[in-house]
């Protein structure tokens, strides 16, 4: 067990290491400008929970017909360029539009990745380069993705893109890499630093219809605003439990 | 039945060396084709975000398939114990090592990033069956080595029954496993379900024997060895059975979906509306593939003939690719239902029936691995003593009689005796 003189050195000695390798690291060039900065990464205590569940919920009565913003905040975010090819082009959220044969009703909605609980992507991937984590967001591990596409095969909700061809202007926060799959990450760069996803933000500066939050913490909004209204998942019956419910679908 | 004398291929000169050379053009047409697909990204080719597998995976599927099935003959001989196939055994034991390497080489070669492979064999996700076949597949290669040293080596005669039941066991759990890399995809509908399993095992049958008569007439034919009609009508009359059951599989599967109100859609599109997926499946996989050949090789009224069983294996394999075509290209064209009953679109191609045109790299690509698997047999068999010397009724028939002697006319009876 470790004495409370004992811990204090530890820490002393850590923040003494730290400052160190940030001042050797972070060389001042001219003021202003740095050669380095230094990664920061979390403390243990800080690390990705399973007490936290990242989920979404989309109010489907808010989302306009023809708006797009959280499409366009996205692609935005991640550096995702069109080359004038949809069936190949990689596309994260998307609007899809409803209309109920029967009685004519339309509606527009924001498809994404669904971050499954059981997600169908982690269970088939040979080499585990699609993982969840612990905070229930489904990510795909670049390095050991091998291109094989078996997590799109196995998709629900086709949420997944094959990279086609070379990709340029690629933002640090979301790499990306010609032959392998990738997907919404929730922008997991955001959310880890207390953030909201780009789309949640874009959406509420016009129609408030995306909610992001811990489903986990009872008094966050999504979770309120879950346990107010019925909310329901798309392909229920799959049993894949989506961190994105949807209202009034 | 005579003891059987193996030798090595003994074609050599311009037309052997030629024919090599064939099959080394396409199989560098296939690397050149991985090669530009690789360097270029996946958008030339007919493979988008829709149809994520595309023409390399039916050759790859076709060929692990027929692998699994160019088994036939060495189970036969080393587990059922019949006697005619048993000095085939090595030559199915080196056919289906080699399928397997053509199929695996297209698979790869196709990934997003081949360079990979190492993080392919190093990384394991267990809960995957992809991840379960890569053991089935260089277990079933390992296995197969090993079955031939046993039938190879005199030393080993004692093990090649245990080798050859291992063997069996595990090329059905080889092509159960490629069928459920489909039947475990609860995504889609024209998959999920776990007949795909038992049903890939009767197209690896069928499959692999027609390959496997066409390998043998093409290697006896051409090396000038005595090939009797015995062993040829048997392999015809048991790929019947192999036809059939695949037959069987395939409707009991249409059966089944038509039966569940929610399939309707999926199985409408494949037996009905779905444009060349239906012609392939309808004219290629059941006429063509199957019926076709039932008849030349069962028709009570015509007669059993060598032309009757090449051409029927010939037609066994164009219909078994247009199988594996319908099945993972029409499998995928068919639109995600995400929202039951709705009528959708979107800029992703929600709702709509995905478009595909092969391109020509990746036929090249698939066309590789044939020359691949091609290579490896034809060389196997000029290095090693694969073939046995004679496959003449009276060295192989174990109820050989020969004929007796004509009889003189009866003219020249009568002159005699007067």
């Amino acid at each position: 067990m470790t004495t409370p003189d004992k811990q204090t050195n530890t820490t002393n000695r850590r923040n003494f290491l730290g400052q160190s390798a940030a001042l050797a690291a972070g060389i001042t060039l001219a003021p202003g400008v740095t050669l380095y900065g230094v990664a920061q990464a979390k403390a243990p205590e800080d690390a990705v929970t399973a007490k936290v569940r990242w989920g979404m919920l989309i109010d489907a009565n808010r989302c306009a017909d023809g708006c797009n913003d959280c499409v366009s905040a996205c692609n935005s975010e991640n550096g995702l360029k069109g080359h004038g090819r949809p069936e190949t082009d990689a596309q994260w959220i998307r609007k899809v539009n409803l209309r109920d044969p029967n009685t004519g009703a339309k509606q527009s909605l924001p498809v994404l990745c669904q971050h499954c609980s059981e997600p169908p992507c982690v269970d088939v991937c040979p080499t585990g380069a699609s993982f969840k984590r612990k905070d229930g967001i489904v990510l795909v591990d670049k390095h050991i993705c091998i291109g094989c596409r078996y997590c799109m095969m196995a998709c629900p909700y086709k949420a997944r893109s094959f990279i086609h061809e070379t990709v340029t202007d690629q933002k640090p926060h979301a790499p990306r890499g010609k032959g392998t799959v990738e997907s919404c990450t929730f922008c997991v760069h955001r959310v880890d630093a207390g953030g909201q996803p780009a789309c949640v933000e874009a959406c509420s500066k016009t129609s408030a219809a995306l909610t992001f939050g811990d489903m986990n913490d009872p008094k966050s909004n999504i979770s309120k605003a879950l346990a107010e209204y019925p909310s329901s998942r798309i392909r229920a019956d799959l049993g894949t439990d989506p961190g994105v419910r949807y209202r009034g679908l | 039945m005579k003891d059987v004398t193996y030798s090595e291929l003994n074609a050599r000169g311009t037309g052997f060396y030629s024919l090599l050379a064939i099959f080394g053009a396409f199989a560098g047409i296939g690397l050149l084709s991985s090669w530009y697909m690789e360097h270029n990204g996946h958008y030339v080719t007919g493979m988008t975000n829709q149809i994520v597998w595309g023409m390399p995976h039916v050759f790859a599927v076709f060929l692990i398939v027929a692998a699994s099935g160019a088994l036939n003959i060495a189970s036969m001989g080393s587990v059922f114990n019949r006697l005619a196939y048993k000095p085939l055994s090595r030559l199915s034991g080196l056919l289906a090592i080699s399928l397997l390497a053509g199929g695996l080489a297209v698979l790869v070669l196709d990934l997003g990033r081949p360079d990979r492979l190492i993080i392919a064999a190093t990384y394991y996700n267990f809960k995957s069956i992809f991840a379960w076949n890569m053991f089935l597949y260089t277990g079933f290669m390992g296995l197969a080595v090993i079955y031939l040293w046993t039938l190879m080596d005199r030393k080993m005669k004692c093990f090649s029954f245990p080798a050859g039941l291992a063997m069996f066991v595990w090329r059905l759990a080889l092509t159960t496993g490629t069928g459920l890399i489909f039947g475990f995809l609860i995504a889609r509908e024209a998959y999920d379900a776990a007949l795909l399993a038992p049903m890939f095992i009767a197209m690896s049958f069928a499959f692999g024997m027609a390959i496997f008569i066409l390998m043998m007439l093409a290697a006896y034919n051409g090396d000038n060895r005595p090939l009797g009609d015995y062993i040829i009508k048997r392999m015809g009359k048991l790929m019947v059975v192999f036809i059939a059951a695949n037959l069987y599989f395939v409707t009991v599967h249409h059966l089944t979906g038509l039966y569940a109100a929610e399939h309707s859609g999926v199985e409408a599109f494949i037996l009905t509306s779905g444009g060349t997926f239906t012609w392939h499946f309808w004219l290629l996989q059941v006429g063509v593939g199957a019926v076709v050949p039932l008849f030349l090789l069962a028709c009570p009224f015509t007669p059993l003939t060598r032309t009757g069983i090449a051409l029927a294996s010939v037609l066994v394999i164009i219909g078994g690719m247009a199988q594996v075509y319908v099945i993972i290209i029409g499998g995928q064209a068919y639109p995600l239902s995400l929202f039951p009953g709705m009528e959708v679109q979107s800029s992703f191609f929600d709702g709509v029936v995905n478009r595909y045109v092969p391109s020509l790299p990746e036929i090249g690509l698939g066309l590789g691995g044939i020359a691949i698997a091609a290579i490896m047999v034809t060389i196997g068999m000029k290095v090693l003593r694969f073939m046995p010397a004679s496959l003449a009724d009276a060295d192989i028939d174990p109820h050989f009689k020969p004929a007796a002697p004509a009889e003189a006319p009866k003219e020249a009876v009568a002159e005699a005796a007067e």
